[in-house]
C-alpha cells in the first residue's frame, strides 16, 4: 500500500472533494494500485524516450492575434448566483 | 555575525497583444468589469484554449534578446489551485518545458561595475482575474477582464546580493521589454509586476538559507523596501535563535512590512500536469531566424554607441538610453542641433528631464519638441544667447511662447557682442565702484567676480561673458 489515509485526505482537500471517512479505505486501496502500477512502469528504461505531453502526435496550431469575441456579460451573468455592478460576487476572500 | 543576502526575482510582464493568450477576447485595460471575459476566460464547460501566435513571437523575441535558448518543443501545464479569480481551478502555465531557457542580462552596480545576472527561464502563462475586496458589503467582487491576459514570467537565478541589485535588475528587464515592444511596462496598471525570493546566509557559507517569497511588489521603490524589510526580519529571527520558515509573504506598502499569507498555506502543492487541451508548442529555426531580424538595437548596444559616437560618459549614455523613447528624443535633438551631442546631453538630462519630472510628464508628452530644443542649442552655439539666457528661453518655450528665435526676438534676449556697447557698460560699472576698484587693485582679486556680476546685471545678462571677462581684465589692471 503506497498511500496512507492521510494522503488521501490531503489530496481530497487539495481538489476540494468531500470524501467520507467510510469511503477513505477504498480510495486508499484504488489510488495505491494506480501508484503501484506507475512504480512498475518506472522499472522500464526510458532514457531515450521523449516524455509524451499529449496522446496526439501533433504540434499546437496557433491563432492570429485578433479580437474575435464580443461582450456577452449579460448572458454569462444571467446564470451567476450573485452579481453587482458587473462583477461576480463571492464569499469574502482576503489576504 | 556578518550576513549575506541572496535574492532571485520572478518578473511577470503582460505581453502587449490585442487578444488574450488562449481566447479572442480583448486585453485593453480599464474596460467595464467582465465585458472582456469570454466563455474561454470564464472556464465554461466545453470550451477549448487556442494559443495566440503573437504571444509566442514575443516570448521568442525576449529569449533572443537575453541570449537564451529557444525550446524547439515546449509544453503547457495546468497549475492547480482554488481562488475565485481563477475560474477554471487551474492556471495554464509552463512547467517542465518552458519556451525560453538559460539567458542572462548585465546590470550596472552603483560603483560602476557590471554584473551578469542569470535568467533561468521565461515561460508563457495566463493571468488571473482581479478580486475586489471593498464596496461589496461583506463579499468579494470578481472582475475577469484580466483573466487570460498573456504573461511572460521571467525567472532569474538567485544571483543578486542586495536590494539595490534587485532594483537594477528589475529596471533592466523593464527597459528591455519596452525596447522590444512586448510589454507596455505600466506598473500602476499591473502590466509589470514582481515577486522576490529572499534569503540570508552567514557570509562565506555556500548553502542558501531558507527563503521567503515576497508577493505583490508593484514599484521599483517597493522592491527595495520590501527586500530590506525582509532581510532585516530574517537576520533578527536567526540571531535570536529562531529559524526562517519557507512561506509566501505579502508586502504591505502602507505599513512598510511583509506578513505571511495565511490562506495559501497549502497552495504550494500545485500538482502540475500537461494540459490535455493543448498540444505541445513547436518552434522552428526559420521562425526564430525571422524573429531575430525584428530585434531593435538593445539598451546595452545603444548605450555603447552613445558613448562611442557622441563621446558621452557611460552615466549620461545610461540615462539617455533608459527608454527607447528618450534615446530617440535625444538623437533627434542632436540632429537638429547639428551634432552638438554633449550640449544636447546636458540639456536633455538636465533642464528637460528636470522640467518633465516636475510636471509629471512622459518624454513623449514634452511641450518642447526635439527640433525646438535643437534650435535653442544652435543659438547657444552661434553665440546669439548665453547658456544662462538659454534657460530663460527654454522656460518660455516650455510655456508655449514659440520657438527659440521667436522668444529671443520677442523678449530682446539677443546677446550683446558689440564690444563698444559692452565697453560702455564696463566703464559705467567701474566708475560707480571706486571702493571695489581700489581694493581689487590692492590685491583682493576675488572682487573680479563682483565686477563681472555687475556688468552682467547692467546688461540684463545679455553681454557676451567671454568679452566681458576680457574687457574687465584689461580695464582693471
Amino acid at each position: 500500500m503506497s498511500l496512507q489515509p492521510s494522503d488521501v485526505e490531503k489530496i481530497a482537500h487539495l481538489a476540494r472533494l468531500a470524501v467520507s471517512e467510510q469511503d477513505t479505505p477504498a480510495y486508499v486501496r484504488n489510488l495505491s494500485n494506480i501508484i503501484d502500477l506507475v512504480g512498475q512502469m518506472n522499472a522500464v528504461d526510458t532514457t531515450h524516450v521523449t516524455p509524451m505531453a499529449h496522446p496526439l502526435d501533433m504540434a499546437a496550431r496557433l491563432r492570429p492575434d485578433a479580437v474575435t469575441e464580443i461582450n456577452q456579460r449579460e448572458r454569462f451573468q444571467a446564470i451567476a448566483p450573485e452579481v453587482d455592478a458587473g462583477v461576480y460576487l463571492v464569499p469574502k476572500v482576503i489576504e | 555575525m556578518e550576513w549575506e543576502t541572496v535574492i532571485g526575482l520572478e518578473v511577470h510582464a503582460q505581453l502587449a497583444t490585442q487578444s488574450k493568450i488562449f481566447s479572442g477576447a480583448a486585453t485593453a485595460y480599464g474596460a467595464s468589469p467582465n465585458t472582456q471575459a469570454c466563455a474561454v476566460d470564464l472556464g465554461l464547460p466545453g470550451v477549448l484554449p487556442v494559443l495566440n501566435a503573437e504571444a509566442v513571437r514575443m516570448a521568442v523575441k525576449f529569449g533572443l534578446a537575453i541570449g537564451a535558448t529557444i525550446a524547439p518543443r515546449s509544453v503547457f501545464a495546468r497549475k492547480n489551485y482554488f481562488y475565485p479569480d481563477l475560474p477554471k481551478g487551474y492556471q495554464i502555465s509552463q512547467y517542465e518545458l518552458p519556451v525560453v531557457a538559460k539567458g542572462s542580462i548585465e546590470i550596472e552596480l552603483e560603483d560602476g561595475r557590471v554584473k551578469t545576472i542569470g535568467i533561468t527561464r521565461a515561460h508563457l502563462e495566463e493571468d488571473a482575474g482581479k478580486s475586489l475586496h471593498e464596496d461589496f458589503h461583506g463579499k468579494s467582487g470578481i472582475d475577469l477582464n484580466r483573466a487570460g491576459t498573456p504573461l511572460l514570467e521571467i525567472v532569474s537565478e538567485p544571483d543578486m546580493r542586495s536590494a539595490k541589485e534587485a532594483v537594477a535588475y528589475m529596471k533592466k528587464i523593464h527597459s528591455l521589454v519596452r525596447y522590444l515592444e512586448i510589454c507596455d511596462g505600466n506598473m500602476q496598471e499591473g502590466s509589470f509586476r514582481c515577486d522576490a525570493n529572499v534569503s540570508v546566509r552567514p557570509k562565506g557559507r555556500e548553502k542558501f538559507g531558507t527563503r521567503a517569497e515576497l508577493k505583490n511588489i508593484n514599484s521599483f521603490r517597493f522592491v527595495e523596501k520590501a527586500i530590506n524589510f525582509e532581510v532585516e526580519r530574517q537576520i533578527e529571527l536567526l540571531e535570536s535563535g529562531g529559524s526562517v520558515v519557507q512561506e509566501t509573504r505579502l508586502y504591505d506598502a502602507d505599513k512598510g512590512e511583509t506578513r505571511p499569507m495565511r490562506s495559501k498555506e497549502e497552495a504550494n502543492d500545485y500538482r502540475y500536469f500537461p494540459d490535455p487541451d493543448l498540444l505541445p508548442l513547436e518552434i522552428e529555426g526559420a521562425f526564430i531566424a525571422q524573429v531575430k531580424t525584428t530585434l531593435p538595437e538593445l539598451p546595452d548596444q545603444k548605450k555603447q554607441r552613445f558613448v562611442t559616437d557622441y563621446a558621452l560618459t557611460p552615466y549620461e549614455a545610461g540615462v539617455l538610453t533608459a527608454s527607447r523613447e528618450l534615446a530617440g528624443f535625444y538623437e533627434a535633438v542632436v540632429e537638429a542641433a547639428q551634432g552638438e551631442a554633449k550640449l544636447a546631453a546636458n540639456w536633455v538630462t538636465g533642464d528637460l528631464l528636470g522640467a518633465l519630472n516636475k510636471a509629471g510628464l512622459d518624454i513623449l508628452a514634452s511641450p518642447v519638441s526635439p527640433q525646438a530644443l535643437g534650435g535653442l542649442l544652435l543659438r547657444i552655439k552661434d553665440n546669439t544667447i548665453s547658456g544662462k539666457i538659454a534657460k530663460q528661453v527654454f522656460d518660455a518655450m516650455w510655456h508655449g511662447e514659440g520657438d527659440a528665435d521667436t522668444v529671443i526676438q520677442a523678449k530682446g534676449l539677443r546677446q550683446v557682442t558689440d564690444s563698444g556697447a559692452i565697453e560702455k557698460v564696463v566703464d559705467e560699472v567701474i566708475a560707480r565702484s571706486p571702493q571695489q576698484l581700489e581694493q581689487y587693485r590692492a590685491g583682493k582679486e576675488a572682487l573680479f567676480g563682483y565686477f563681472v556680476g555687475q556688468v552682467m546685471k547692467a546688461s540684463e545678462g545679455k553681454a557676451n561673458p567671454a568679452q566681458v571677462n576680457a574687457l574687465l581684465k584689461e580695464k582693471l589692471k
